[in-house]
């Protein structure tokens, strides 16, 4: 892989925390490829080690092990030269609430070492970019969540940085903030910067990220497009919400046999659903079934593949093949309810991906 | 945002290439060796710039931050004070003045502690981190403003003193380096408030710094001289660095504690006064400093 193609090159990197006795891999060898002029989204539930691989990367953290460039250089060995090309936002703004937005702004600005009078222009630049004119000579304390995170980004953004990291931009953002947020990182990316994003909001991956890699316990077990990730796990889907617990079993009985594969259901929501290829066809099977057998549903439709069930998927299996070492079929189940969208198309690069 | 602007920016900076994908890629100088030690002096300045504004942006804070020392001043001379006796007819107003203000630079460190832990809970430390700025700027841009700070607390401390009555009976020499040595010791705990802040996680937990503050600030001769206390408290209080600074301060000040032991350390308050602050610091910036090159571990 070439290091120019790529604004981010990160091989086998190891971070680890704690003693002797109790070591836990934060990072366990770690690797991400992200071309130069893209958003990379990271997913991974909690502790998995997406927070860790950002820090690591904006030199925040150092490696145990493995090597990484950001930028084309080398982040254990020219932080310095790293720290001017990236812009990071980690998981609070980190701006000053005594501050008021432009000060902010001047001040980072100088910390770059731009001169005093880019550094003010680049202030007054970012405010207007930012919608944050009004709001430019107030104290922070007084800014709303999305002002903050809105002057926080900007301030990530005063070189206009190659590479720019995002620690969960959005997290408690009502969602108003977050699409202004999102038209932000956009614009940005526009202009040629790279974006790495990890979030807790798949659609906000979906949203934003070119491509989105999932990670799970320091490792990444997934690297693909969002397309291609919802893909692999299966097409299209039938779902029956039923009025009685009483009544699952019969939905899904239909949906095993509309649907040919071992349907998914869930005592809690009293909701069953399983994989389809045609859809109208067995839309209209499942209803007339369940109408015929006098099967009361409250509801029953169409649905794609969201990203969250991606997620659950992938970090699911593996937490499923860990508790369950050697107990294949689970995943084989898994597999074969992939089965549809082998027909729908190009899912065989995208399966590779996924496959754990 | 126009593109000219920027490349003429760049340019007026000498060198710096302004890779102008959609108009704002700049990057800063790439600084040789000579220039890292212009911009560890400019980042500091910076630093302490912001922390000034923050000084003068709440008022409310100096107030706050005397307010324990002023309650004290009520308290110790008004209220116990008409019971308290140092002996060699000295009042009690005057023995208690310079420990007060002695007591207030070594209360101080919480205030370092507790700048230091906002800024890591709320990421600014880290957005620090991740710029190309001079590391050492974020802790001796600290350092400074707190020195400032401390004057100024002591300024408006005097001014307290001077309205109840309390005058310095040395000379101005004498008491402006009295005045020092209180910087002095505010100085040295700057390391240790620095360190704290950086141990503790969070805001909360800094207030609770405040049961390390008090028997530090208390057990010492600022209310009541040592000779007073049970032995091994004695012992204890002689020995705290305050009373080191409390004892000096008063012999500068022209009012020697009548009621001084005869150990060394208090014979000797003036010299470890200056070696206190020297010992505290020798130990604690290292320590400090290897704690914020630890946050990246």
């Amino acid at each position: 892989m070439n290091p120019s193609e790529h604004a981010v090159l990160a091989e086998d990197l190891q971070k680890r925390y704690g003693r002797r006795n109790n070591v836990k891999h934060a990072l366990d060898g770690f690797d991400l490829a992200v071309p130069t002029g893209t958003v990379h989204g990271l997913l991974g539930p909690n502790g998995a080690g997406k927070t860790t691989a950002v820090r690591v990367l904006a030199t925040l953290l150092r490696p145990d092990g493995g090597r990484a460039t950001v930028g084309g250089y080398d982040i254990a060995t020219q932080p310095r030269l790293v720290r001017r090309q990236i812009g990071f936002t980690g998981q609070y703004a980190a701006v000053d609430e005594i501050l008021t937005g432009r000060q902010n702004l001047e001040m980072f600005g100088k910390l770059f070492h731009v001169d005093r009078r880019t550094a003010r222009a680049r202030a007054t630049e970012l405010l207007e970019q930012f919608e944050l004119v009004d709001a430019g000579d107030k104290q922070v304390r007084g800014y709303s969540g999305g002002m903050r995170r809105r002057l926080d980004l900007a301030s990530s953004m005063i070189l206009a940085p190659r590479v720019l990291f995002l620690d969960e931009p959005t997290t408690g953002l009502d969602p108003r903030s977050r699409s202004e947020v999102w038209s932000s990182v956009r614009s940005l990316v526009q202009s040629g910067t790279t974006v790495i994003l990890t979030t807790q909001y798949l659609d906000e991956a979906d949203q934003l990220a070119d491509r989105i890699a999932v990670i799970d316990s320091g490792r990444k077990i997934a690297d693909d497009t969002p397309d291609a990730l919802k893909r692999a796990i299966g097409g299209d889907q039938i779902e029956v919400v039923v009025s009685r617990a009483e009544d699952l079993p019969a939905a899904e009985r239909v949906i095993a046999r509309v649907s040919g594969a071992e349907p998914e259901s869930d005592i809690e929501t009293l909701r069953v659903s399983g994989p389809v290829s045609d859809r109208v066809a067995a839309l209209t099977e499942v209803a007339r079934t369940l109408q015929e057998d006098g099967t009361e549903v409250v509801d029953i439709g169409l649905r794609r593949p969201t990203l969250d069930e991606v997620f659950l998927r992938l970090t699911g299996n593996r937490a499923g093949r860990e508790a369950a070492d050697g107990e294949a079929s689970t995943i084989r189940g898994e597999r074969d309810r992939g089965g549809p969208s082998e027909q729908s198309g190009d899912s065989g690069e995208s399966k590779e991906a996924a496959a754990v | 945002m126009s593109t000219t602007t920027e490349s003429e920016s760049a340019a007026r900076r000498g060198g710096s290439k302004g890779t102008a994908s959609g108009g704002a890629v700049v990057l800063p100088p790439l600084d040789g060796p000579e220039r890292r030690l212009y911009w560890a002096f400019a980042d500091c300045a910076t630093i302490v710039r912001r922390d000034l504004t923050h000084l003068v942006k709440q008022p409310a804070n100096i107030a706050w931050q005397l307010g324990s020392p002023i309650i004290f001043v009520l308290l110790f001379v008004f209220v116990f004070g008409s019971a308290m006796e140092v002996g060699g007819g000295l009042d009690y107003k005057t023995f208690a003045m310079p420990g007060m203000f002695a007591m207030t630079m070594a209360f101080g460190f919480m205030n370092t502690a507790l700048s230091v832990v906002i800024d890591k809970e709320r990421g600014v430390t880290d957005r620090f981190r991740s710029m190309p700025m001079a590391p050492s700027a974020v802790v001796t841009g600290r350092g400074i403003s707190d020195v400032i700070q401390a004057g100024l607390d002591l300024a408006v401390l005097a001014l307290i003193a001077l309205a109840i009555g309390w005058r310095s009976d040395g000379g101005l020499a004498a008491t402006l380096a009295a005045f020092g040595l209180l910087l002095l010791l505010r100085f040295a705990l700057i390391w240790i408030g620095v360190l704290l802040g950086l141990v503790v996680p969070n805001q909360e937990a800094a207030g609770n710094l405040f049961a390390l503050a008090f028997p530090f600030g208390m057990l010492s001769s600022v209310f009541t001289p040592p000779s007073m206390m049970p032995d091994w408290l004695g012992t204890i209080a002689v020995w705290n660095p305050v009373s080191s600074t409390a004892n000096a301060i008063r012999e500068l000040f022209g009012q020697a504690s009548p009621a001084l032991g005869d150990s060394w350390v208090e014979q000797n308050a003036m010299l470890m006064a200056i070696v206190w602050p020297l010992i505290i610091t020798a130990i604690f910036l290292p320590l400090a400093v290897r704690k914020y090159q630890s946050l990246s571990r």
